[in-house]
């Protein structure tokens, strides 16, 4: 196990789930630092990064697609081409399919509505995040329907990448993807950080963020 | 130089569920208009210095690809406004 391994927790106008992240590194024995969208770091200075959920740029033009073209994101990319962990939650992951870090991109719900409630989810692929079969956290996402067309599916499905499915399917998501992953990139539409503690609705995301741990 | 006036016309892929078009579609038929389909987008104006206007649509053709389309889910088409 890694001693207090320090995690970038990337910030724009519009975030509003870093406060959570923050507060689930502290509870798990991480070290949280915030990194501001409009500054530059060193990638090789910290153990992995988190991109939290909200509204980065209001949502404007798409979602994630203003925030991708940050100035950090150029360093977050260098992170990413060295192999340093990173999970984009909600917006995270939406800002990450807009990078091309992971495939695909998020649309608009099927109903059109903002939907804010618990979801069982399958997790198909290993990782350090998700070590049991089945988890459940809280979604709160408008923008959440995954798309891919059938042949990136069979791509994603050849190559191990699928890594969370809704059990139902709640926005319209091809093959009710709930989270995508590349080797090193994480990205899921879920809130583990809402699931830490049984006062929260439920704890199944204790051991996503032990997995940084790991 | 001459200053260009660049409309960049956004839909959504034929193939891609418009939400929003579908949203649209069912309130004008609910209002008993007359119509077939409707699909919604995003339109743009953007204006350039360049040579000449083929210059001025490549330079705007180079944002669209950098941002402001995205080609999974969209297409996009320029017109020469003025």
């Amino acid at each position: 196990m890694k001693n207090q391994p320090k995690i970038g927790v990337l910030r724009f106008l519009g975030t509003n789930c870093d406060q959570d992240i923050w507060e689930a590194c502290l509870a798990t024995n991480l070290q949280p630092e915030w990194v501001w969208y409009q500054d530059h770091f060193e990638p090789s200075n910290f153990d992995a990064f988190i991109v939290p959920g909200g509204f980065s740029y209001g949502d404007y033009l798409r979602s994630g697609a203003l925030a991708a073209k940050a100035p950090s994101m150029k360093d977050l990319r260098m992170a990413a081409d060295k192999g340093i962990p990173i999970v984009g939650i909600c917006n995270g992951f939406q800002i990450l399919c807009e990078m091309n870090l992971l495939p695909g991109v998020l649309m608009k719900n099927r109903d059109g509505k903002f939907i804010d409630e618990w979801v069982d989810l399958e997790v198909c692929s290993e990782s350090p995040y998700s070590s049991a079969k089945k988890v459940r956290y809280p979604i709160a996402h408008g923008d959440g329907r995954y798309f891919v067309t059938n042949e990136e599916l069979k791509n994603l499905q050849d190559q191990d990448q699928v890594w969370l499915r809704y059990f139902d399917n709640p926005n319209g998501s091809t093959f009710d993807i709930a989270g995508v992953k590349t080797k090193n990139v994480f990205g899921l539409m879920p809130h583990p950080e809402r699931a830490l503690f049984d006062w929260m609705g439920g704890s199944d995301g204790q051991s996503f963020f032990e997995g940084f741990l790991k | 130089m001459t200053t260009y006036l660049i409309a960049v016309k956004i839909l959504p892929r034929p193939e891609v569920l418009d939400t929003q078009g579908r949203a649209v579609e069912a309130t004008l038929k609910e209002g008993g208009l007359n119509l077939e389909h409707c699909r919604v987008g995003k339109y743009m104006e953007i204006s350039v210095n360049a040579e000449n206007q083929e210059l001025a649509l490549n330079q705007v053709r180079e944002m669209a690809e950098y941002v402001l389309y995205n080609p999974l889910i969209e297409n996009f088409e320029l017109e020469v406004k003025g």
